[in-house]
């Protein structure tokens, strides 16, 4: 029963990607700027016949629902065609750099929940104590506190003054690592090479920290509200009457009734992780997906941003699927 | 209240908006005493005033140019540092223009563009919400069905793509932030009015024959009143922030007139001798903002405790 519902989500996610990908075609196109003209001007002279030839290669010079059957189709068959400014597979370019959105993502993730669940837990357990009041002005201050920022401001300290952290990049420029999968931290482990982790890990720990540091205060912000609400409930007081110990009471019997709905909102986060992130990227010359879609919306390469925008979207719908799928596991009471 | 018997005859408009402007002043009341209890939010409503009575005033608060400096007076640092000067109580950016100055005048710039933007996302999605939440219906799938797809674009990617479509400028960035951010707005009224659909005084309304426009924009509109203002307040940071990212990223409003966020990325090439030029807007920003959630969260405790800040 649960799989059909999970296969009927995942039909009912077709026309929502098809309508995205259909938006984003005729937004690009519509965009005033021809991507041979952009191209050209990096280039310096070329002839007209030149500029023909490239046209109908990119298949510019036909009607545009022709242009757009081409790309649905092709997209059908998961081709997402060649870049125009990069003369490559848009999907290899994304398979390129996806694996550093994701390390960053995943960087950040771990930093959020790190810091959120204890905190969120112990400020329900100690509600209006001093820890609880300074934990929630700091979650507001993480939720009012612009990326971009925050980031410089760990530049300054860690990397300017204390020089403790390195301020760009993934990895040291002259440390050799071979990779396999793209994703620094794991292939320096499987290939055992310690000094290209140390430079990695060390390299991931301010654009986590940035980029984690809403995620830590949201999540925190909702562990404690769902805690404070499970520690006042019956099952929790029958718990505490039975002589159940403090922690058990706290980390059983509470704790896995207030995952319920900070699963959701981690879940959420997921997806504004991985396509929140081009400024993250941009303040510390992170070489992922999101700064490769905004040089290639300014270099009007249609394909490349059609392509991440899909990869974007699939994305979303993902994280909202298995928000769905783990809140029913965690709370069979509701179905999908 | 209103009790009509059937030998009675429907209030007059006189009766019913008198008992309504008594409801109204109650609330008012209440709503002020409740407001006694939120100290830290009456704190952040003063600070979001101060900022724009700032903003409203800065030719009469600041004395030097906003957009022009002296590059006699490069990179001064701000008056509580030692070498500091009074003159420039911030310090000054790489062009020798005053950050005070400047951070006085780009509050103008992140003002406007959150306030109108949210404004105008505020009335285009609750028109639409309670258009879909009362007909549903085709219209409603149609609606909902855009909403959804717009939903699953990353918000600042959009914009970005909107500023390439739109070019830069004021109003493009406004209508840039406009193009997505009505969606939660519709999101929201349309739920409330599908909730607030199957009430009785609804039904009350359409069998003494009122036309649905009227029963929409005078009976049901004022009761999600309350939770849609409390989105609103609450959305004007998300959008300050931002303004200020697209700003950084040099997509916002243009040099030379002064925004916050293009301050910061100016700042970025002195990190290692004026700590002070990325700083202090960065300052700027998250005191509007951290005032305006402070704020956004004692209505929320007020009005609607079910809206949480995400």
């Amino acid at each position: 029963m649960r799989l059909v519902k999970i296969v009927e989500r995942l039909l009912v996610a077709i026309p929502i990607m098809t309508g995205v990908a259909v938006i984003v075609f005729f937004f690009m196109r519509l965009t005033p700027g021809d991507p041979v003209d952009i191209m050209m001007g990096q280039g310096g002279a070329v002839s007209a016949g030149e500029m023909e030839r490239l046209r109908s290669e990119f298949n510019l010079d036909k009607p545009l629902h022709e242009q757009l059957a081409i790309f649905l189709l092709d997209l059908a068959r998961g081709d997402m065609g060649n870049s125009f400014t990069r003369q490559r597979p848009v999907a290899q370019l994304i398979a390129e750099r996806l694996p550093a959105t994701i390390e960053l993502a995943l960087g950040a993730l771990i930093f959020g929940l790190l810091v959120a669940f204890p905190i969120g837990i112990i400020s329900a357990v100690r509600q209006n104590s001093l820890t609880d009041r300074l934990s929630m002005a700091g979650a507001f201050l993480g939720i009012s506190m612009p990326p971009f920022w925050l980031g410089i401001l760990l530049i300054l300290i860690f990397s300017v003054h204390l020089k403790w952290l390195p301020v760009q990049g993934r990895i040291g420029s002259d440390v050799h690592l071979t990779t396999i999968t793209g994703f620094y931290v794991l292939d320096s482990l499987l290939t055992g090479n310690r000094e290209a982790l140390v430079s990695s890990l060390r390299h991931l720990v301010l654009p986590s920290v940035t980029l984690g540091a809403a995620v830590a205060a949201i999540v925190a912000r909702v562990l404690r509200s769902s805690m404070l609400e499970c520690l006042r409930s019956d099952y929790v007081k029958l718990a505490r009457a039975k002589g159940v110990s403090e922690f058990s009471t706290v980390a059983k019997h509470a704790l896995r009734n207030a995952l319920i709905p900070t699963v959701t909102v981690v879940g959420l986060q997921v997806g504004v992780l991985l396509g929140g992130n081009m400024i993250v990227e941009a303040v510390f010359g992170w070489p992922g997906l999101g700064r490769l879609v905004v040089d290639a919306i300014f270099a009007r390469d249609f394909p490349l941003v059609q392509g991440a925008v899909m990869v974007y979207a699939f994305t979303f719908v993902a994280a909202n699927l298995v928000v769905d799928v783990l809140y029913t596991y965690l709370n069979p009471k509701i179905e999908m | 209240m209103a009790t009509t018997t059937a030998s009675e005859s429907i209030p007059s408009w006189r009766y019913v908006w008198g008992v309504r402007w008594r409801l109204w002043r109650q609330n008012a009341l209440e709503f002020w005493r409740e407001l006694h209890k939120h100290p830290i939010s009456v704190a952040g409503g003063v600070v979001m005033v101060a900022y724009v009575l700032a903003a409203l005033f800065a030719e009469q608060i600041t004395w030097h140019n906003p957009e022009l400096g002296s590059l006699r007076n490069r990179l001064l640092p701000p008056a509580f540092v030692a070498s500091g000067s009074w003159d420039f109580p911030l310090g000054t950016d790489a062009q020798g223009r005053d950050l005070y100055t400047r951070i006085v005048f780009g509050a103008r710039v992140s003002l406007a563009v959150g306030i109108l933007s949210v404004a105008i996302s505020m009335v285009v999605g609750v028109a639409l919400g309670a258009l879909a939440g009362y007909r549903r219906g085709r219209i409603d799938g149609l609606i909902s069905r855009f909403a959804d797809l717009l939903m699953a674009f990353p918000f600042l990617i959009f914009a970005i793509g909107m500023m390439a479509f739109l070019g830069p400028g004021f109003v493009n960035l406004i209508l840039a932030l406009t193009f997505k951010g009505w969606v939660e707005f519709f999101r929201l009224a349309r739920g409330d009015m599908i909730a607030e659909g199957t009430r009785e005084y609804v039904e009350a309304a359409r069998v003494t024959g009122q036309k649905p426009w009227r029963i929409v924009v005078g009976e049901m509109l004022p009761n999600i009143l309350p939770t849609i203002f409390v989105l609103t307040t609450l959305r004007i940071g998300f959008m300050i922030v931002t303004e200020a990212s697209l700003s950084f990223l040099g997509l916002g409003i243009q040099p030379p007139t002064p925004a916050w966020g293009s301050m910061v990325a100016d700042g970025r090439n002195h990190l290692l001798n004026a700590w002070w030029v990325s700083t202090m807007p960065g300052l700027a920003i998250v005191g509007l903002v951290l005032a305006i959630n402070l704020f956004g969260e004692g209505l929320r405790d007020i009005l609607d405790p079910r809206l949480k800040l995400e």
